[in-house]
């Protein structure tokens, strides 16, 4: 066969093209991770690291296990489904460590934290309770609202405020 | 058994779960999360929401957001009346030190609280070159960070704006339903600590789910459905104008 | 604050893709157009523009190798860029165009300069002592045969492959364009014209830089210009330049006419932030002017000298053209939020990984990679190799 005579160079780059196709074969083999297309295109595993990140927010049901009392207090009040960590901030820290007593929360200090909900604007819905800055006269609200866990008014300290 | 108290806490809301399917009689159903029984989705009642930033911060706490950054974030929209299409929107640091008081008393304001659409159809997995991103079994997008290179192609083809490139990780970043939280029978950070109730994590595979009443009784949208993304954030009373 | 004016959703405000993923495009275009101005010669048999044909060929392949390291430099984890060819997602645009790229540069770039060269390789592996014998030795790749018969034979494979390489250069740079024109949630970049005019805007530039390319080098070793040559490249220049044209105007006369949802907010933008790159350097500097410069020499019958020089004016034009069109297509469509209510500013650093040096760099580098390869495979037939490319033939 005279024409496959002068095709040898021709062979010689197809073979460089299945020798470097071989190595890329090798290498994958190698490289990609085992868990790559257990449930589609991607690393099956991605989805079990997604579900070993540490919690921050222990959840309320955390929180019920031991404060049961506060619990009941609430859940009678205007503030029965606003859930712990709302106010009380991330606190898997105390409530998952062996020892809750070494991570005390520190107690919110309302003259800050009540006016993140409840600061009048005409942006929030109409029938949201709402105060202005005249409202408590610099007073901090739990003068008057002495429970913030079941923040109805207590008559007994009934005075500057509206 | 001795078990210590941060395992059985750790235990416990699978067991509130169990719990349940005990109470109604079918124990069987209990615990051991399985992938293949869950559909993931949110419930965002706008009429709700007071723009308190609480789900801003507690997302950012949670999943450790780097700052200007946000899987979550609450815009505030102002529409008057004699110009219904263009809204008057401000989304000041995410709504993560709230909002300031809303002055001019014409049009309506409301707040949109925003997260990652989870969409069944999604247009940045559909890009990802390497499946570094991808939609879990029980329909969460989800980022893998150890395979993401960074190419910021699925943050250009998200139509919502839901995704960053983290500036330390160098990979692509969004809002995963707080996987962690769920799969382990909580619900998301953002929810946890939503004060009014306007934000509501749903099962959509979970026929015992309050989702599937609301849906069926509520004028529910999705944002920007003409993307045709198969978005699962459904919002109740949303107006025209939010985009 | 930010260089924001109205309302971005927050994660929008710092743009993703920088100066680095304008270059690609850009350069990607350049290796498209070079390759079509060399299948001229080989396919259309326009032996007026002979004298480019392997200056093409080498100017693609300096260019190819670069294309991807603006798209290195930009990544996040450039170590896993692997992945691609490892696990490329195939609904991936950019997954695929790796394939592409692997594609065009070895199957058909690489391959037809062998074949090409394949007799002077030869010639020079025997010749040359010393390293570079060596490198021509390994270019060989152990095969002495350059009978008439195997060089005939690499004639018409040659012919063959240039016959898969111009789809495949369409492509090539229309994958580029699709990477942007399939992104359904950018409206500026959303169309399916994009990889059309891509590959148009590609091949305008591509040629012009060909054209470039050759006055330069030819004016640097001292000989004449052959005018026949840039006289044939510049009509080619034009006509390509024609359709170019045209399909822009389209895409702007169609967005402009059904004007939908976006249109008021990226006509805002066209006007104020995009003013200058994209009204002035795009369409009056780098398409109208350079159009009308090519359309005089075409019209009117002018002195060599004055056509020469138009032509370098004119390409020089539409070199910076089509790099504002890419510019205006990338950093364009970043620009402005996908909630339409506002616009950001793009922030170009002077010395970052993506930023302005890095930039410079990465565009002159072909330039340094063609200068070795003209040193190491000589496009142009002197002394013995002229009788060699003669018996080539």
């Amino acid at each position: 066969m005279s024409s496959f005579k002068n095709t040898g160079h021709l062979f010689r780059f197809a073979g460089l093209f299945v020798l470097a196709f071989l190595i890329f074969l090798g290498v994958r083999g190698f490289v990609v991770p085992k868990s790559f297309g257990q449930y589609g295109h991607y690393r099956g595993n991605a989805i079990v690291d997604d579900a070993a990140r540490p919690m921050f927010y222990a959840g309320h049901q955390a929180c019920e296990t031991c404060h049961a009392d506060i619990a009941a207090t609430k859940a009678s009040g205007a503030h029965a489904h606003v859930n712990c960590e709302a106010c009380h901030g991330p606190q898997a820290i105390h409530a998952l460590a062996d020892d809750p007593t070494a991570h005390i929360p520190v107690k919110p200090d309302s003259a800050t934290l009540c006016i993140r909900c409840h600061a009048k604007t005409l942006a929030k819905p109409k029938n949201f309770p709402q105060v202005d800055g005249d409202h408590s006269q610099g007073m901090a609200c739990i003068t008057c609202h002495t429970n913030p866990h079941s923040p109805a008014m207590d008559t007994a300290a009934k005075g500057g405020a509206k | 058994m001795k078990m210590n108290r941060r395992q059985i806490l750790m235990l416990m809301p699978a067991a509130a779960i169990a719990w349940e399917s005990i109470l109604a009689g079918t124990p069987e159903e209990a615990p051991n999360y399985k992938m293949s029984e869950h559909w993931w989705s949110m419930l965002i009642d706008i009429s709700k929401c007071i723009g308190c930033g609480n789900c801003v911060r507690a997302c950012a706490a949670e999943n450790k957001v780097p700052a200007g950054h946000f899987r979550t974030w609450v815009e505030r929209y102002h529409v008057d009346d004699e110009n219904m299409t263009e809204p008057q929107v401000i989304s000041p640091n995410g709504g993560f030190d709230g909002f300031p008081a809303a002055t001019e008393d014409t049009g309506k304001y409301f707040y949109v609280p925003k997260l990652c659409n989870q969409c069944a159809d999604s247009p940045c997995t559909q890009v990802c070159p390497v499946g570094a991103t991808f939609i879990s079994p029980d329909g969460v997008v989800m980022v893998d960070r150890k395979y993401c290179l960074g190419c910021a192609y699925c943050v250009q083809a998200c139509p919502y704006g839901c995704r960053y490139i983290h500036p330390e990780l160098e990979v692509a970043d969004k809002c995963d339903l707080c996987y962690h939280r769920i799969t382990k029978g909580l619900t998301t950070a953002c929810c946890e600590n939503c004060p009014t109730g306007a934000r509501q994590l749903a099962d959509l595979k979970d026929p015992k789910d309050p989702i599937h009443e609301f849906l069926r009784t509520h004028n529910v949208q999705v944002l920007k459905p003409q993307m045709a993304t198969g978005a699962k954030v459904f919002y109740n009373d949303l107006d025209g104008s939010v985009r | 604050m930010n260089g924001v004016e109205g309302f971005m959703y927050p994660n929008e405000i710092a743009l993703q893709w920088s100066v680095l993923i304008v270059l690609y495009p850009y350069i990607t275009g350049l290796v498209a157009g070079a390759f079509i101005l060399a299948s001229l010669v080989r396919i259309f048999r326009v032996e007026a523009v002979r004298p480019t044909y392997r200056l093409a060929l080498l100017t693609a392949l300096s260019f190819l190798l670069v294309a991807p390291l603006p798209l290195q430099f930009h990544l996040g984890h450039p170590e896993r860029s692997f992945e691609m060819y490892f696990t490329p997602h195939s609904t991936s645009a950019m997954a695929m165009f790796g394939y592409v790229y692997l594609w065009y540069l070895m199957a058909v770039l690489v391959f037809e300069l062998w074949l090409d060269y394949r007799a002077e390789i030869v010639q020079r592996a025997q010749s040359t002592k010393g390293l570079l014998g060596l490198l021509y030795k390994a270019m060989t790749l152990g095969n002495y045969n350059i009978s008439h018969e195997a060089l005939e034979l690499d004639e018409k494979i040659g012919w063959i492959v240039t016959l898969i390489g111009i789809p495949s250069a369409f492509m090539l740079h229309g994958y580029v364009g699709f990477i942007f024109g399939s992104i359904k949630a950018n409206p500026w970049w959303s169309s399916p014209l994009m990889p059309i005019v891509f590959i148009f805007s590609a091949m305008v530039s591509g040629i012009a830089a060909v054209m470039l390319i050759y006055m330069a080098t030819t004016k640097m070793r001292g000989l004449k210009i052959d005018v026949a040559c840039v006289d044939a490249i510049a009509m080619y220049l034009f006509y390509t330049f024609i359709i170019d044209f045209a399909l822009e105007s389209l895409d702007l006369i169609h967005r402009i006419y059904e004007a939908d949802e976006s249109f008021r907010s990226l006509d805002f933008m066209v006007h104020t932030k995009l003013y200058i790159p994209h009204i002035v350097i795009q369409i009056l500097l780098g398409t109208l002017t350079p159009l009308v410069l090519l359309a005089i020499t075409q019209l009117v019958k002018l002195p060599e000298r004055l056509r020469k020089r138009l032509y370098v004016i004119a390409g020089s034009l539409i070199m910076i053209g089509v790099f504002a069109m890419r510019w205006n297509v990338v950093i364009g469509g970043q620009l402005f939020s996908k909630s339409f209510l506002g616009y950001t500013t793009y922030k170009m650093h002077l010395i970052s990984k993506e930023g302005l040096l890095v930039s410079a760099g990465l565009m002159l580098l072909p330039l340094a990679i063609l200068y070795v390869l003209v040193r190491i495979l000589p496009p142009w037939h002197e002394g013995e190799n002229q009788v060699l490319a003669e018996g080539a033939k």
